[in-house]
């Protein structure tokens, strides 16, 4: 897989350092300060039952949601966040932008632009965010459309697709901007059962290449074989973690056995 | 029969630029409406309360009085205030024409802004958060994905909304512009045939109507290929 188990070397730089995200909505607390640490090549698996803050936690990363509290670092550098009128805001909206575009984030529900072709959706952000020429967007766009098995595609809308096609398309899509860290939000939960496994099959390639990933996903089989890293969220807080192989064995928390009792029913 | 084919030699030309006019007013006034609209519709959703206040004030009293009250108001009305009379754009405020322009780009941007404002709101929330993840900027991501989108969701809505526009122009006559309605009422008292000549005028109007629908089907399936495509 990524290569990296728990005697992997030390040196390897983190790619995402997340510390302390705390979020609620109104009176209620979904996250009450939950860090991560992803090394470069570092797949991380965030598990949880539905309503644990996985979704939350995981766009409070790339301020889809702004945090109440906590620190977001890229590749080492801190987004930075100002207090206004007792809430928390980006200071720099630019700096978000361009953190974001380091950051590609691939949805449940796939969010493809629905009235541009499928080329558009894998140039749009290529051309209007990075600045590429439009050729070599083109290229790059060919290149991941191919990679993800979708080449031929290129000249059709997101709705003539099948679901599993459009998820490999935002998949490319994301690709297509070099990205440092991908974040995935339960990428096959909105697909039927046998399209799940060629967004799989992408998604394992992935980790193989040495790609910096967070997977929010149900899918245990997957998480176990693809994950360097798992996090179990229970009630806004990181409620076990460890390989996967270790703690889905040996879990250390009572919840985290129930909830792996339960999805292996 | 006769007395048609002769009115309609009598005044043909009347009728013919009668409705050059008529369809000037209607492109000019839909062109600079939907300019208008846009950023209407955009401060109508702005959390800036005075912004919020001023655009809602604006269309509220467009959509709220009726579009003749609005002619008479600003060709009557602009004359009262001393410092328009006496400004350098006076000579072309006093001209009936300039006045209808102004009168049917305010009241159709009202109205088109409520459409646009709802198109808006249609785009799917989950392609506006894709386009922000990527990094485009609020305005990025209006350009590319927000308004293209609102645009293909509002073509049916917007296209009421000139055929509206049109049969608007026809209130123009009553602040002396010979617009379609303007010559017809001039040829049918100098003829006392007002039958044939409305009925003349009625298909002008319907034509107009026609090609404005036509117009609109044709952006349809231009830029909602990707809606009926869909499976
Ligand atoms: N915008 C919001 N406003 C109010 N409450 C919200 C909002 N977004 C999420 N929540 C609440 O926060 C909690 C966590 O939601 P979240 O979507 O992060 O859960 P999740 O772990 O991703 O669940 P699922 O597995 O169903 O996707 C839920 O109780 C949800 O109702
Ligand atoms: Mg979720």
């Amino acid at each position: 897989m990524a290569g990296d188990g728990p005697s992997a070397p030390r040196e390897i730089p983190v790619a995402l350092d997340v510390r302390s995200i705390r979020k609620s909505f109104g009176s209620h607390e979904v996250l009450k300060g939950i860090s991560l640490a992803a090394r470069e090549h570092d797949v991380v698996a965030i598990l949880g039952s539905s309503g644990s803050g996985k979704s939350t936690f995981l766009r409070c990363i790339n301020l889809l949601e702004t945090p109440d509290g906590g620190e977001v670092r890229l590749k080492g550098e801190l987004i930075r966040m100002r207090q206004r009128g007792g809430m928390l805001v980006p200071a720099d909206m630019k700096q978000v932008d361009r953190i974001r575009s380091r950051l590609s984030m691939v949805f449940q529900q796939f969010n493809l632009w629905q009235h541009m072709t499928i080329l558009e959706n894998v140039t749009a952000a290529q051309i209007h965010v990075l600045g590429r020429d439009r050729k070599s967007a083109v290229e790059k766009a060919e290149a991941m459309l191919a990679k993800v098995g979708v080449a031929d595609k290129r000249g059709h809308y997101p709705g003539q697709l099948s679901g599993g096609q459009q998820q490999r398309v935002a998949i490319a899509r994301a690709l297509a901007m070099d990205p440092e860290v991908m974040l995935f939000d339960e990428p096959t939960s909105a697909l039927d059962p046998e399209l799940v496994n060629e967004v799989l099959k992408v998604m394992r390639d992935l980790a193989a290449e040495g790609r910096t990933m967070l997977i929010v996903t149900h899918e245990m089989g997957f998480a176990r074989e693809a994950a360097s890293h798992m996090l179990f969220l229970h009630q806004g807080l990181v409620e076990d973690e460890g390989p996967p192989r270790e703690i889905m064995a040996n879990p250390n928390s009572e919840r985290f056995r129930q909830f792996l009792s339960g999805s292996l029913k | 029969m006769d007395a048609f084919l002769e009115m309609v030699r009598e005044y043909g030309p009347d009728f013919f630029w009668g409705t050059v006019l008529t369809i000037q007013l209607v492109v000019i006034s839909a062109l600079l409406g939907a300019a208008m609209a846009i950023p209407l519709a955009l401060a109508r959703m702005s959390r800036n309360l005075p912004l919020y206040w001023i655009s809602s004030a604006y269309s509220i009293f467009f959509r709220g009085t009726p579009l003749l009250v609005q002619f008479f108001l600003i060709y009557y009305g602009l004359g009262q205030f001393a410092f328009i009379r006496t400004s350098f754009l006076w000579p072309f405020l006093r001209e009936a024409y300039v006045c209808a322009i102004i009168t049917l780009t305010l009241n159709t941007a009202a109205y088109s802004s409520e459409v646009i404002r709802g198109g808006i709101l249609s785009v799917p929330r989950g392609e506006i958060e894709a386009a922000r993840a990527t990094g485009m900027s609020a305005f990025t991501a209006y350009r590319l994905v927000i308004l293209p989108r609102a645009f293909s969701l509002i073509l049916p809505a917007y296209s009421n909304e000139i055929i509206i526009l049109l049969k608007g122009t026809s209130l123009a006559s009553t602040i002396t512009l010979l617009e379609l309605m303007g010559a017809s009422q001039l040829a049918a008292s100098a003829t006392y045939q007002p039958i044939q000549v409305f009925a003349l005028a009625g298909i002008i109007y319907y034509c107009l109507t026609m090609a404005i629908t036509s117009l609109f089907h044709w952006l349809e399936r231009r830029y909602n290929r990707y809606m009926t495509l869909a499976r």
